[in-house]
């Protein structure tokens, strides 16, 4: 039977686990021994399985959303604002929070599956008696790895998405690349910037610490893992858009 | 007199209202090949990760080369895991590694002071050992459950542990590996004098490997002795087993 009550009480639940999950993190990730090679390794993992993705569909938006934006802002006479309205779209919102979903995506779900078999393999047991905390061996390489390689994926998305909205404006008008970035750049703010690159650190953290917990809690057996991967999707993707609220909120605050 | 190098006392775990084990009590004594045996659920992998600080009971003491784990700082209870080797269910081998990276995974980490050439020699000799030499570059996925199984073991013995403890060793091999991986637990008795202790509920097998055998019922250790004298019991609940 659906029942709402036992589904709210698990929800706060597993909120509440994730967020000791998340504590932890911090009390055991800046003590020694650090893994540096194996968080080297998960930053170059990490940001070479998303790119070629993130590439793709931040080029497709940036030229789509330019050629649909095109016939209204041509109704007001003022398609010449179409850059600073697309780069302030992209900058603000459309790059990290689509970035943030792709990653949830193929990042959380690959962490989840990937620490859930370990688990359910005993192998994190058995890094544990190997002289190895498994928690900072697996756990804190990765979403320190994913906290970093998200923001940074987040810029080349954008640069890729104001690229393809280049191309779409040039589609209908010639207009140069020098441009197109100087009415881009000279319609954003400081204020626009810093709070979208800032809040993409904390979209790649919920990514990686999500997926982490999921494959580290993994149930037995194979439909266990399965389950890992995805919850690891759905969680980290509402934490995405909760993130993305409340960085809205404080955003404001200092218009 | 035999001197146990593991000394069990008073060993209780419960996970909720699952009373998983019980004060149980079972002593290994230095050089024999000791049999848990048990049904399925019955709480042998509790207590073997009990023993080596995977699992933390509630109650009780367990003496390792005399030192009690349950009180061990993390340093001390890394030195005891150098020298009790853990041979796992699921073979736990690291699925992203080759066999070698596998083999080389506790000698690196355990901070000792070693050579490339001294790293090289262990990783052969533990798979000559088990006779797998020549999976060394391949990765786990590319061999049989068998080998896996092999591999595991030569893992397992790389830090040459003075005791080593197998969780279920057999189960899930066909009947001609089983023999094979039971003979390689006596060939590796008798060439390292290791003590062990086994988990087991395959007959077969505990008939070929055990010297005593434990018997874990209702979490606690119901009866001891050899196989013989088991098998002779008229006592019902031992008695299942051995039919
Ligand atoms: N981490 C855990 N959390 C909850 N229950 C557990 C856990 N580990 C084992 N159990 C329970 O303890 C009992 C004994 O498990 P186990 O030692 O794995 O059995 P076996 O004798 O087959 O090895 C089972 O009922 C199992 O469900
Ligand atoms: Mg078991």
């Amino acid at each position: 039977m659906f029942n709402q009550g036992t589904d709210i009480k698990t929800f706060l639940n597993e909120t509440g686990e994730i967020f000791r999950f998340a504590l932890r993190f911090f009390r055991e990730g800046f003590r020694p021994r650090y893994e540096v090679d194996e968080f080297l390794r998960q930053c170059f993992v990490i940001g070479y399985k998303s790119f070629p993705l993130v590439a793709l569909t931040a080029f497709i938006i940036g030229l789509v959303l330019t050629m649909q934006l095109r016939p209204s802002m041509v109704n007001y006479g003022v398609e010449v604002q179409i850059p600073a309205m697309v780069g302030v779209a992209i900058v603000r919102e459309i790059g990290p929070i689509l970035t943030a979903l792709i990653f949830a995506g193929k990042i959380g779900s690959s962490i989840g599956a990937e620490l859930g078999s370990m688990k359910v393999t005993e192998q994190i047991d058995a890094m544990e008696v190997s002289g190895t905390n498994p928690f900072k061996y697996l756990v804190v390489t990765r979403s320190l790895a994913a906290m970093l390689m998200l923001p940074t994926l987040v810029i080349l998305a954008d640069a890729i998405a104001l690229y393809g909205s280049y191309l779409g404006v040039n589609i209908y008008e010639p207009l140069t690349f020098k441009l197109f970035f100087k009415k881009v750049f000279d319609n954003l703010a400081y204020i626009d910037v810093i709070p979208a690159f800032i809040k993409t650190f904390f979209f790649g953290f919920a990514v990686g610490i999500v997926g982490s917990y999921k494959g580290y809690y993994s149930e037995k057996g194979t439909e266990g893992v399965g389950l890992s991967a995805n919850s690891s999707v759905v969680v980290s993707s509402v934490l995405i858009f909760i993130i993305d609220l409340i960085a809205v909120q404080i955003a404001d605050l200092f218009q | 007199m035999p001197e146990p190098v593991i000394k069990i006392e008073g060993l209780s775990k419960s996970f909720g209202a699952n009373h998983v084990l019980d004060h149980f009590d079972l002593s290994l004594n230095r050089g024999e090949n000791l049999v848990v045996l048990g049904k399925s659920g019955s709480g042998k992998s509790v207590l073997i990760k009990c023993i080596i600080g995977l699992i933390q009971p509630e109650k009780g003491k367990i003496h390792v080369l005399g030192k009690n784990v349950l009180t061990l700082n993390q340093t001390a209870l890394d030195y005891i895991r150098v020298k009790v080797a853990f041979l796992f269910q699921s073979n736990a081998l690291y699925d992203s590694m080759t066999v070698r990276e596998n083999l080389e995974f506790p000698l690196r980490r355990h901070s000792f002071q070693l050579t490339t050439k001294e790293v090289e020699d262990m990783v052969m000799e533990a798979l000559q050992n088990v006779g797998l030499e020549h999976t060394v570059d391949m990765m786990p996925s590319e061999l049989s459950g068998g080998m896996r199984k092999r591999i595991a073991l030569a893992r397992t013995l790389i830090l040459k542990p003075e005791i080593i403890l197998y969780d279920e060793p057999t189960t899930g091999l066909d009947p001609i590996t089983s023999l094979e991986i039971i003979s390689l637990i006596n060939k590796i008795q008798e060439k390292y004098q290791t003590s062990s202790m086994i988990i087991s509920h395959d007959m077969k097998c505990v008939k070929l490997v055990a010297n005593r055998i434990a018997m874990l019922i209702d979490g606690k250790c119901y009866a001891i002795g050899t196989y013989d004298e088991l098998s002779a019991s008229p006592d019902e609940k031992i008695r299942q087993f051995f039919n």
